[in-house]
């Protein structure tokens, strides 16, 4: 569903993400781990098409990105990295300027806004301008937003980033569901979420993969036997080196 | 289809906006209040003994100096403070859309602005008998100066994420529009281009194209003047869009 390949972007000469190359099918749930500018909402935006890649290819669903990316982007959701909305609107106002520009008209428009509300439990805010919301309902309301048109492909940055443990219980239990008929992409640095919504996840430090497999892999590679520790282990290798150089 | 059903949604969202926030109401009293100071103020409604909206035309390509950019300078850069710039371009739509949407939900909003100061026309009916020809021209005239400072808002606008400078930078540029057919600096600079230098110079005027529309005079070259200014300005917003997102 998801292909990329030779990725690479580099802003003003520093490179940010560096031939990355991985793919997605369907029904698989991906994370994508690494630490605080490792290039992980830079991969996001190039394959949602919102910024040009320097290098390489993706396709999403056998659509160029960069060739075809109106066809593209019709089949992907996106929930950017601090989930954005226009402010001044509300929930349902906003829900429904989503399902316009996705072009839904009539009875599929209502029923798409009425799905993503069910879904997202927006039930009680409809009404209400988004800037009076909380962060965990601005979170599912672009959520929703970003399901309106039931994308078979979906790009979550930090999803449950500003949750509190029973909103991020329900947003892991929705994208493990979802995750059964989709393909999913979520980035994410709280690793036990990994483990709790993850089929795969690959590791992303300065742009390039640093370890790639399943969730139980990672376990067992290291020598603790958790996630954490090998997270470490993989992502930190480079700063140790350097340190070692400079003493 | 879905090519106007798209824009048609982005222009509904930006008219829906000046109205749920206080922006609209404040803008049409400024406007109406301006207009009417000053017309009966400096531009000598009563003392002209004329039964005309000169007094009234006169003037606006002045206040829209500085009314225009106030409306057109959140289109950009609001979306890049909000981060909404990132959902609007990852929908599956070109950018064009996008702009096209945004520019005539302002070009409509301003219009009705113009549009709300009928009074002035009843007023002067009611007092002798105008040339109506004449005024619609000048309305006509008034809704393309409108348009085409919009657009060079929108550029600035897309320029910048502070509203601020997209605000004083677009109005510099109208500013030196207006100045190039202004008599003074005409008079001024004629000493040493000559009169051939100051047609060519007033040719690029605002002033001078709407001269001919206050006089009752649609000339198919003025009218081209303005909508290739407009063209010309909304495709530099998509090449600023574009050249931000590259990076």
């Amino acid at each position: 569903m998801i292909k990329i390949q030779h990725l690479s972007k580099s802003f003003k000469g520093k490179l940010a993400v560096d031939d990355l190359s991985l793919e997605v099918g369907q029904g698989e749930v991906l994370g994508f781990l690494g630490p605080n500018g490792a290039g992980k909402s830079t991969t996001m935006r190039m394959i949602t098409g919102f910024i040009p890649p320097t290098g390489g290819s993706i396709s999403v669903c056998g659509f160029d990105v960069l060739k075809d990316p109106i066809s593209a982007k019709r089949k992907i959701g996106y929930l950017p990295e601090s989930a954005p909305s226009y402010q001044d609107m509300t929930v349902l106002s906003f829900l429904r300027f989503a399902a316009d520009i996705r072009g839904l008209a009539g009875v599929a428009r209502q029923d798409a806004v009425d799905r993503v509300i069910e879904l997202c439990q927006l039930q009680n805010v409809l009404r209400q301008t988004i800037d009076t919301l909380s962060k965990g309902f601005r979170q599912r309301t672009c959520l929703a937003q970003s399901l309106i048109h039931d994308p078979e492909v979906l790009i979550l940055d930090e999803p449950t980033d500003g949750l509190d443990p029973n909103q991020k219980h329900d947003m892991r239990q929705l994208i493990r569901e979802m995750g059964r008929t989709k393909s999913i992409i979520i980035s994410t640095h709280v690793l036990e979420e990994v483990e709790a919504v993850c089929n795969r996840a690959v590791i992303i430090s300065q742009g390039r993969i640093v370890a790639q497999g399943t969730p139980d892999e990672f376990k067992s590679r290291s020598k603790t036997g958790r996630i954490d520790d090998y997270f470490r282990e993989v992502t930190g290798a480079e700063r140790q080196t350097s340190e070692q150089l400079g003493a | 289809m879905n090519i106007f059903s798209a824009t048609r949604a982005i222009a509904a969202r930006e008219w829906r906006a000046y109205f749920e926030s206080p922006l609209a109401f404040v803008f049409l009293i400024a406007y109406l209040l301006l207009a009417g100071i000053f017309t009966f103020t400096f531009g000598g409604f009563f003392e002209r003994g004329d039964a005309s909206l000169a007094a009234f035309f006169n003037w606006m390509p002045w206040l829209f100096l500085f009314l225009v950019p106030a409306v057109g300078m959140r289109l950009w850069s609001e979306e890049h403070r909000l981060g909404t710039i990132e959902l609007l371009l990852t929908m599956p739509i070109a950018p064009w859309q996008a702009i096209l949407g945004k520019f005539l939900a302002s070009w409509a909003f301003l219009i009705l602005a113009i549009a709300l100061s009928f009074p002035m026309v009843l007023t002067v009916n009611w007092l002798g008998s105008p040339d109506n020809g004449t005024i619609l021209a000048g309305y006509v005239g008034c809704a393309l100066v409108a348009g085409t400072y919009l657009s060079i808002a929108s550029l600035a606008s897309a320029c910048t994420r502070n509203q601020v400078i997209a605000f004083i930078f677009s109005i510099m540029i109208c500013l030196l529009l207006n100045l190039l057919g202004f008599p003074p600096i005409l008079d001024l600079v004629g000493r040493w281009i000559g009169t051939e230098g100051i047609e060519v110079m007033a040719g690029f005027s605002v002033l001078s194209h709407f001269d001919g529309f206050q006089k009752g005079v649609l000339d198919s070259r003025d009218v081209i003047y303005f909508v290739s200014i407009s063209v010309f300005s909304l495709f530099a917003t998509g090449v600023v869009l574009r050249g931000h997102r590259a990076g």
